[in-house]
């Protein structure tokens, strides 16, 4: 009996120990002290995250993890990744198991005003699409009358599609899967007729198939994805040092510093700049980074246009080039504007 | 009546006796018996023979004799009708590993080593010090596997658990869940016979709950939900989530194993321990577990087995053990031939199939050693 | 002294200690419990998540792609849950009796004398038992239902189709029952109220006179043979309607699809290596005394099944065999896995997912399958207090 007691005691102690053990640390702070960001990726997507056979990340939110590094750290190597399904993401950046969440996920109201979580910004203008074998010989979305269609489930992806029947008064079969290595496989095999999801992810999973060339993407853009990074809404502190790392590189585009040309730019007499590279003002502390946060980005992962060219452009096996589209520079008719730094 | 001993003729010794007949002994009298015995048999044996064989020989022939063993994806694409080995071959290390750093796997390896020298230690009837090392892998090599693995201590350098995967990982959340589930299931079945209400309802309660739900909600409940219990700040990473709904799952099942074994010894045995005027754990400790214990191992190994095999469920909230790295492995588009994706699960199902039967065959050979004393 | 054994006294009497330990652990269990639901509250206020029920009667917005009830994804969150339970139901009940059918099977073999069948059977059972299930489960969908050729390269376009196989699942026409199908169905019905009262008299006779009566024989006929006739006579009332084949799918008709096929198939094979272990160890466990005492009786060798073995077999089987239904329903959530909507996929998945509230989508999951396993056991409480009656 006196074991029992003894037993019941040190459980109760645990237990007191594990419910007083938590206390409030601001994100930042908690990221200092253990020395990493912890960044919430896709399971992969090419040119967005996506592993190598050594377990590498690279991609273009990868990047952005990187950029936040950098700006904390002045090491943009200090990310751990976490790869999420769409079903857990956000649960995982709630719980505080991930600081930052970079998986290619759309703003909308109701993840933004419901969930607890802020976006930070867009670092990827897309839109929902269709992609069919091309010897169905389908050339409209509209077309597609009693196809089945494989896509993500938990997604905007999903209710968008259905909306989309339902307006047009077309019948589907819808087949969702939970991871989008699956969704590929399924429609590889021919499981279903049409792959619908984000265009940047069906240029992405198209090289994935066995024959991408057999494959083709149809015109219609059926939603509006304005995909971007993510954080806890209780931090405000965190939320801005991520909405700027994505200023950043945004405002570092559209003043002509790149990674190559930085080291230059930094003795740049423009105060735009000055301020951007931190020789001038303090606005850093706000955000609770070094002065040289900016250059840090710049310098070791590099602006916008470059991550964007080296995991997404034309010269990657995505193919999505960017001269005219959304995602150009707001200069050039795009919608990439950042807010100036000053 | 005087000339009959002279006519007739008294044998004086047996006759030797003739062979039986060839169709009932050896190998053909065996067949008769066996496969011919009656029409219907001998149909029986035709048919269901004869699909067993040709079901057997196919799938010999496509796994063995006409699968791929040596190449590349090129060797696979030309021949569809068999094995893709060199898939497995190509990605064993990952398979084996998951993500764990390269440098470190020396660890992972040694943890495996220590693993199957004490099992079968332990396992093997005549070893010496069997019950040091039994002791020694049930209570600390938990720890030191953990620490070897995780790293942090002896220097080591920390390799985060979310680069854990493929086979390792399949065994960390089998281990922790046998390892937790034998003392706290013990624990739950006497506490479901003890005789205060409070604790009676508590364990019974916890208990039935677990049991009742199905494995798949445990694990989402852990993943999703868990953390809203702790306060802020307060984390544990995926796999220690996924870990504790697992070791709570299997405490349940092993609860009721053992309390099988509490039910089946006699009355008398408690009586007599109390008699003896041993406390309640003096009783447990010495009399009552060891024979409770001892009658269960079979149903112990079983649910071992069973905890085993339902460790593939975590690939489900996105855990890569054996099955989830195979099953992403799979999707590799270098690799989208026919062959692969049942080469990857005849793969994991051989894996499996080994541990579960060895396992089983384990248990059988228990129950039989034990059992000798009730047979006639 | 006195002091000092007065309370040695009390702590060493036992209804003492048996209060204290109980209140000890309600004291930890009411502060654990206490603290996680105070932590989970302040928690999803610091998070700003929604809570409550009221979810149910918000519209889904996305598409089921099989249900037994109409569907619309205009429907509610309620409507998705009924859709998903049924599913489960659905994949369940069918499993169970294809489970018990493939499981007595197998279990007989397993005893057959005959050296192959009993062999056969026993690695089937072997191979069946010790691979995980959900690994069954991906093999039949990835390996083997995802490879059929899909239904533009087996049907022509603008054929009509009464039975075709594709990666898209089964295909068959559906029916629809004409007036007159009211006579079958009441014959089927009448057929069925009449073998079990001519069981029951069979019963009773045998039990007076000793002499049997073919019941199963003359119960088959009633049940399926006299409705077929009737069926006939009345015209064969009932329509078909064949699939056709559009320029995708086939449209129309009955479409058992492929993700129902894998987890029945499954679940159904992987669960009979279990029944056929319970049948054959329930068999086994009938002293062979019984045979001999049957034969010793003069019994044949099938009435020593039906009336002596059979029967007593049942009292071990039964328990056990519950269980396995129980597991097998259980077992069903893994559908999530290959996107058969089930309870846990349409419900605690997409669901879960579309409106973020976890814990109460998946308390009400978890409710139904406690539930569920409760009813089990109570069944299996009942069975066995009944079977002790006729034991004495």
């Amino acid at each position: 009996m006196k074991k029992l007691f003894l037993s019941c005691l040190s459980i109760a102690l645990l237990g007191g120990i594990a419910i007083a053990g938590g206390h409030e640390k601001g994100t930042l702070a908690a990221v200092k002290s253990k020395g990493h960001i912890q960044c919430g990726v896709s399971q992969g997507l090419p040119g967005f995250s996506n592993p190598d056979d050594q377990g590498n990340w690279s991609g273009l939110d990868v990047d952005y993890c990187r950029a936040m590094s950098a700006a904390v750290f002045g090491d943009a190597n200090k990310v751990k990744y976490t790869p999420l399904s769409a079903r857990a993401r956000f649960e995982a950046l709630r719980s505080g198991e991930i600081d930052v969440l970079a998986r290619n996920t759309t703003w909308t109201m109701q993840r933004d005003a419901t969930l607890g979580l802020e976006f930070v910004g867009v670092n990827y203008y897309d839109g929902q699409g269709f992609m069919v074998r091309k010897t169905l010989g389908v050339s409209s979305a509209m077309e597609l009358d009693g196809a089945s269609a494989c896509t993500n489930t938990g997604t905007t992806t999903e209710l968008n599609l259905t909306d989309f029947f339902r307006a047009n008064g077309m019948q589907f079969e819808l087949v969702a899967f939970e991871r989008a290595d699956e969704v590929v496989a399924a429609y590889d095999a021919g499981r279903c007729d049409v792959y619908t999801t984000d265009r940047s992810g069906l240029a992405a999973q198209r090289t994935k198939l066995s024959n991408p060339d057999d494959h083709k993407v149809l015109p219609e853009i059926i939603s509006k994805e304005p995909l971007g990074p993510v954080v806890r809404q209780d931090d405000p502190q965190w939320a801005d040092l991520a909405r700027w790392t994505l200023n950043a590189m945004i405002n570092a585009e559209e003043m002509g510093i790149n990674s190559g040309n930085v080291d230059s730019k930094r003795s740049d007499s423009n105060p735009a700049v000055k301020r951007l590279m931190g020789t001038e003002g303090d606005l850093h502390e706000a955000i609770g980074v070094n002065n040289d946060w900016a250059y840090n980005i710049v310098k070791q992962v590099g602006n916008y246009g470059e991550v964007y060219e080296r995991h997404v452009g034309a010269n990657t096996p995505l193919q999505l080039g960017r001269g005219g589209t959304v995602n150009d520079l707001w200069t050039n008719g795009g919608l990439i504007y950042a807010p100036p730094v000053r | 009546m005087k000339n009959q001993n002279t006519v007739f003729f008294v044998r004086k010794e047996f006759a030797p006796s003739r062979p039986a007949p060839a169709s009932t002994v050896g190998v053909l009298g065996w067949i008769r018996n066996n496969l011919f015995s009656t029409p219907f048999n001998s149909l029986l044996t035709v048919v269901v023979g004869g699909l067993g064989a040709w079901s057997i020989w196919g799938a010999l022939d496509w796994l063995i004799f006409n699968a791929v063993w040596v190449g590349g994806n090129e060797a696979c694409k030309a021949n569809p009708n068999g094995a893709c080995w060199t898939f497995i071959g190509t990605r064993f290390d990952q398979f084996v590993y998951g993500f764990y750093e390269k440098p470190e796997r020396w660890r992972v390896d040694l943890v495996i080593l220590v693993l199957f020298v004490g099992v079968f230690w332990t396992g093997w009837e005549k070893a010496p010090a069997r019950r040091w090392a039994g002791g020694f892998m049930l209570i600390l090599f938990p720890w030191i596997a953990w620490g070897m693995l995780y790293g942090g201590i002896f220097g080591l350098p920390i390799v985060e658990t979310s680069q854990w995967g493929g086979f390792i990982l399949t065994l960390v959340v089998s281990l922790i869940g046998i390892i937790v589930s034998l003392p706290l299931g013990i624990l739950l079945a006497l506490g479901r016979r003890s005789n205060m209400p409070i604790i009676n309802s508590t364990c019974v309660f916890f208990i039935e709950f677990w049991r009742g739900v199905p494995l798949i909600t445990i694990l989402f409940m852990a993943a999703y939900v868990l953390p809203l219990f702790f306060p802020t700040g307060m984390n544990f990473d995926q796999l220690l989530r996924a870990l504790i709904g697992f070791a709570f799952f299997a405490a349940a099942y092993m609860a009721e194993v053992v309390r099988g074994g509490l039910q089946s010894l006699d009355k008398g045995q408690y009586e007599a321990a109390d008699s003896l005027g041993l406390s309640y754990w003096k009783s447990m400790r010495l009399i009552i577990l060891p024979q409770a214990l001892k009658a269960v191992i079979p149903g112990i190994v079983n649910t071992f087995i069973g905890l085993f095999k339902d460790t593939t469920l975590v690939l489900i909230i996105g855990l890569l053990d054996l099955l989830g790295m195979v099953h992403a492995a799979i999707a590799d588009p270098n690799w989208s031939i026919r062959s692969v994706p049942t080469t990857g699960y005849a793969f994991v199902a051989i894996t499996f199939f080994t541990f579960c039967y060895g396992m089983s065959r384990y248990s059988r050979f228990i129950e039989d050693k034990l059992n000798t004393g009730h047979q006639r | 002294m006195t002091e000092r054994a007065a309370t040695t006294s009390i702590l060493n009497n036992s209804e003492f200690r048996r209060i204290l330990y109980q209140l000890l652990i309600a004291a930890l269990l009411i502060y654990l419990g206490w603290s996680i639901v105070e932590n989970t509250i302040a928690n999803m206020e610091a998070r700003d998540i929604r809570t409550g029920f009221g979810f149910l009667n918000e519209t889904a917005g996305f598409s089921i792609m099989m249900s037994l009830v109409p569907y619309e994804p205009g429907n509610t969150y309620g409507r998705v849950f009924i859709v998903g339970l049924l599913n489960t139901l659905l994949v369940a009940g069918v499993g169970v009796v294809l489970a018990t059918i493939v499981g007595f099977l197998v279990g007989v073999m397993r005893l057959s004398q005959n050296w192959v069948v009993s062999h056969l059977a026993n690695i089937y059972v072997e191979i069946f038992r010790n691979v995980p299930l959900l690994l069954q489960i991906l093999f039949w969908y990835t390996a083997v239902l995802k490879p059929l050729p899909g239904p533009r390269q087996v049907f022509e376009r603008n054929t009509e189709i009464y039975f075709g196989i594709s990666n898209r699942g089964i295909t068959g026409p559906e029916f629809i029952l004409l007036e007159n199908f009211s006579f079958t169905t009441w014959t089927i019905l009448l057929g069925i109220l009449f073998t079990i009262g001519m069981h029951r008299w069979s019963k009773h006779r045998q039990a007076a006179t000793g002499q049997q009566f073919p019941v199963v024989f003359v119960g088959l006929g009633l049940i399926i043979g006299l409705p077929i006739l009737i069926f006939l006579l009345s015209g064969a009332p009932i329509e078909f309607t064949p699939a056709k084949m559009g320029r995708f799918n086939l449209s129309g008709g009955i479409t058992i699809i492929p993700e129902f096929l894998a987890v029945l198939l499954a679940l159904a094979l992987y669960t009979a290596a279990f029944i056929a272990e319970i049948v054959r160890a329930g068999i086994q466990a009938i002293n062979y005394g019984q045979t001999e005492a049957s034969r010793a009786l003069g019994l044949r060798n099938g009435t020593t099944l039906k009336m002596v073995i059979i029967p007593q077999a049942m009292r071990i089987i039964i328990p056990p065999l519950t269980s396995q239904y129980l597991n097998l329903t259980k077992n069903s959530a893994l559908a999530a896995a290959i996107a058969y909507p089930d309870l846990v996929a349409t419900f605690a998945g997409t669901a879960l997912n579309q409106n973020g509230q976890a814990l109460e989508t998946l308390a009400i999951t978890m409710t139904v399958y406690l539930s569920l396993s409760l009813l089990t056991s109570a069944f299996m409480n009942w069975f066995n207090s009944r079977v002790k009656l006729v034991e004495r």
